[in-house]
């Protein structure tokens, strides 16, 4: 029946032909290659919540009355947007949940693909061929940041509604931005249309770039071959790893899972954007806990230090959110975008790279790197510069002012810190490779140096050359499971029964 | 050379491998068993069972989650029922492909993602010579239809932008505060002068836009008597003690919300400005971002007592914008 029909579609597709290829398809294996699965993976969570919560939220400013079960809110005025997220979160089954697992995948979809992108970057991964998946991977970063902006803005409470009042003022800043402003709202903030524009774009319009986007990421990787750390026989000719079918379908659909489980796990036990407590938007209203989700923490920072400028020209004028606001964010993502180019022409390196490189092997831009996220770390610290002043009990004057120190300060010494650490750790043995023990000397006249000890019987098991599964068909043999594989390994030594697993050394 | 010893482990692959892509393609048999295929578990017994465990943990958890969802528990059950579940085929399925399926090593071989000289030119050559023949013979239609497409990308952009909203006119530069409005407050209350005491702080709207983001203002009382006088020129701006200053942030259009009586002071908590208000102080940023004072509302008192607007803002409340001329 199954055969029957596999033949059927077969003959009129030829998926024997074609695809023997992809199911050979190889993937190295590195903790590391994992951070853009979680990405890929929270953007499916995100997928799967996101359709519920449509099914439940109003995206509509109306203003009524709230009688629900949420006690402490009946009889107050709000929107449509604000009583239906309510209503999710307390009387739609399973709606908290679903609203709380869609937030806490929203924070891992934008943090996965931060790290993803740090990982790229301190490994040269971005070099010749991959400059344009980096240019895509950038614009998946600003369109999940974008996103996830949306998204928090759409129940309309008081301190999302907050946000998007600064944000309101930041594209009035712009050239032309009384216009763009306008345009964008449908009339000065907030209007009545802002929530259902929103919500068209959070639902439709970027989840499907985002998608359109991941689909061509994922279609240069396959096309490109996937990067590889020196080692394990892999050179700059080759891809070394495990097969798609199915050693890596496994682990991957296992990973999905494991983020799913780590998402439901949040989303039980760590409240997070209780809206209710906020209560509704109202515009004469303030939060005092105006606090935005940690990836906009940072333009939030950079808005706080920004001195007081601003500058009058005649006729027109450069607001002072226009440089933490617009600037900053254009000229970060712009040089990110063409990083890769940019670090070619400075280097003059025009080859293909299909090896990685150890961050510490390339100090100049690993202190580059460094330096330059803690100035965004710094900016992140300044979005939280009244808690500091209360925490510290020191004066707010005193934060702000350490504060714009430290935005300049603190990347200064990054930079040659990290580039002497670089330094010395290139003295190290690889970290990812198993140590053997190092055995300290010490000579007749009073110096000291380090060895590693000879191979002890331990540590010498069998490390194979890769070989190319391209001529290969794998069988069974005879009892057909895995029982004999252990055999075959415990074969090799008898102190290889130690432990639960024992894996070839190479193989870790 | 630090990285040495990682070759030294492995003996080149010779015949395999990198070198083996010029072989011509011979299917060799091998077996899954064979340690090169299998990572080799001491005991795979042990870790089938691990995973069969995990998986009817999975089970379990996905039951759990029904139970809870058709008994309508709490959060907390439905969530971390839902996430054994998916743990234990996650651990479950990570564990199968990791210590009992083929792990290799194995390899790929790689090719330059360049095409060769002969490839780019035939293909260029394709392109270019079919596109002069068929293309170039007729250049004046594709100038008419480039036209076309110019004329219809902008034709397009009317409906695609225009129709999003207004122009904004005046939009940012009026509120709905008129001569003579009076003051009135978020409930709707006229505000009369008995209403604050010194030290006292409300919200106000003029009658006709109670709740409007953008008429709203902060009306203080830093005296009970006489006019407080901020500035030149506005010696009559603020009688019987009172002030009343756009409550829209100079930053970026928060609420200026808070009036610290002690200090004279109207802060903002988006982040943080200071504005100093009273005798000689119209509202002024002192400390934060805000580069600009808020305006100054004039008020006047009516002979019934009641506050009132002397006439509307001076100058665009709130954040500056990039067409704003200087006043
Ligand atoms: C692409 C990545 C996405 C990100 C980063 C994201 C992020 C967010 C965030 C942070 C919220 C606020 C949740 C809260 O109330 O605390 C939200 C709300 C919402 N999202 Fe998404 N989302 C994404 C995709 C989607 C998709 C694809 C859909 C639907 C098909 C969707 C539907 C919704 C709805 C209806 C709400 C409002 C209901 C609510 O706030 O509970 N989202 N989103
Ligand atoms: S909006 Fe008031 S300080 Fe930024």
């Amino acid at each position: 029946m199954i055969d029957g029909l596999y033949k059927w579609i077969d003959n009129r597709l030829n998926i024997s032909g074609g695809t023997r290829k992809l199911v050979n398809k190889i993937f190295p294996d590195h903790w590391s290659f994992m951070l853009g699965e979680i990405a890929l993976y929270s953007f499916v969570i995100l997928l799967a919540t996101g359709v519920f919560l449509t099914l439940y939220f109003e995206p509509s400013q109306q203003q009524v009355v709230y009688h629900g079960s949420y006690l402490p809110l009946v009889g107050q005025k709000m929107s449509e947007a604000f009583q239906s997220t309510i209503n999710l979160s307390f009387a739609v089954r399973c709606g908290l949940l679903m609203r709380q697992m869609h937030h806490w995948a929203a924070n891992i979809f934008v943090g996965s693909i931060v790290v993803h992108m740090c990982r790229v970057f301190f490994t040269g991964g971005f070099r010749r061929p991959r400059e344009l998946n980096w240019i895509i991977g950038v614009n998946l970063m600003i369109f999940a940041i974008f996103n996830g902006f949306l998204g928090y803005s759409l129940p309309d409470d008081l301190v999302s509604g907050t946000g998007i009042r600064i944000s309101f003022s930041i594209l009035e800043s712009l050239p032309g931005g009384s216009y763009i402003a306008t345009w964008l709202f449908g009339g000065q903030f907030p209007g009545t249309l802002l929530i259902d524009r929103f919500f068209i774009i959070h639902v439709l319009i970027l989840p499907a770039a985002i998608a359109g986007l991941l689909a061509a990421h994922l279609g240069l990787l396959v096309k490109q071959k996937h990067t590889a750390f020196a080692g394990n026989g892999a050179t700059e000719k080759n891809v070394v790893g495990a097969p798609m079918w199915p050693t890596f379908l496994a682990k991957t659909n296992g990973f999905l899972f494991l983020v799913a489980g780590v998402t439901a796990l949040l989303a039980a036990t760590v409240q997070i954007n209780p809206i209710w407590q906020y209560g509704p938007y109202v515009p004469y209203k303030v939060s005092y806990a105006v606090q935005p989700d940690w990836y906009m923490g940072w333009l939030d920072g950079a808005l706080r230090i920004m001195p007081s400028w601003e500058i009058v020209l005649p006729g027109h004028m450069i607001p002072n959110v226009f440089f933490p606001g617009i600037l900053l964010p254009g000229i970060t993502f712009t040089v990110l975008m063409f990083w890769p180019i940019i670090e070619a022409r400075f280097r003059h390196d025009t080859l293909e790279h299909h090896i990685l490189e150890e961050p510490r092997n390339n100090p100049w831009r690993t202190a580059l790197g460094a330096s330059v996220l803690a100035f965004y770390f710094v900016l992140f610290g300044a979005s939280a510069d009244d808690v500091l002043a209360n925490y510290l009990s020191v004066s707010l004057n005193t934060v702000l002012v350490a504060f714009r120190y430290l935005v300049v300060l603190v990347p200064v010494i990054v930079y040659p810190v990290t580039y002497k650490i670089c330094l010395e750790l290139q003295h190290q043995p690889r970290a990812s490779k198993t140590k053997r023990h190092n055995i300290v000397l010490r000579s007749a006249d009073g110096g000291y140096s380090t060895v590693e000890s000879a191979a002890r019987p331990g540590d010498a098991l069998p490390s194979f050359p890769p070989l190319p599964l391209d001529n290969l068909i794998i069988v069974g043999d005879g009892a057909g499971d895995g029982t004999n594989g252990a055999d075959g390994a415990a074969s090799n030594g008898s102190d290889t029964k130690r432990g639960i697993f024992r894996i070839p050394r190479s193989y870790r | 050379m630090p990285d040495s010893t990682d070759h030294d482990g492995h003996a080149e692959p010779s015949g395999h491998g990198a070198a083996g892509a010029h072989e011509p393609p011979k299917m060799v048999e091998a077996s899954l068993d064979s340690p090169q295929f299998q990572v080799a578990a001491a005991n795979p017994e042990r870790v089938e069972r691990g995973i069969a465990v995990m998986f009817v943990l999975g089970v379990v958890g996905f039951a759990g989650f029904g139970a809870a969802f058709w008994q309508n528990w709490s959060n907390v059950w439905l969530g971390v029922t839902l996430a054994v579940g998916f743990f234990g085929l996650g651990i479950g399925m990570v564990a199968w492909g990791k210590y009992l399926m083929p792990r290799g090593p194995f390899s790929e071989s790689r090719h330059t993602n360049e095409p060769t000289d002969e490839e780019r030119e035939v293909f260029l050559q394709d392109l270019s010579s079919r596109g002069k023949i068929a293309l170039g013979r007729r250049s004046y239609l594709l100038k008419i239809l480039s036209v076309a497409g110019g004329i219809f990308g902008i034709v397009a952009i009317f409906p695609l932008l225009r129709s999003l909203g207004p122009l904004p006119g005046s939009l940012f530069y009026n509120t709905s505060w008129k001569k003579g409005s009076y003051l009135v407050s978020p409930e709707g209350r006229y505000v009369h002068i008995d209403d604050l005491d010194k030290g006292g702080v409300l919200t106000v709207f003029p009658e006709n836009d109670v709740g409007g983001p953008l008429s709203q203002t902060i009306l203080i009382r830093p005296e009970t008597s006489g006019y407080v006088v901020t500035a030149p020129g506005r010696e009559t701006w603020g009688p019987e003690g009172y002030l009343a200053f756009s409550k829209v942030c100079t930053h970026a259009g928060c609420p200026v919300a808070l009036y610290q009586k002690a200090l004279d002071e109207l802060l903002c908590p988006c982040h943080q400005s200071i504005f100093e208000v009273g005798p000689g102080r119209p509202a002024t940023p002192v400390f934060g971002p805000a580069p600009r004072p808020l305006p100054q509302l004039p008020l006047y008192v009516d002979s019934k007592g009641y506050l009132r607007a002397q006439n509307r803002y001076d100058e665009p409340v709130g954040p500056g914008f990039w067409e704003r001329g200087n006043l």
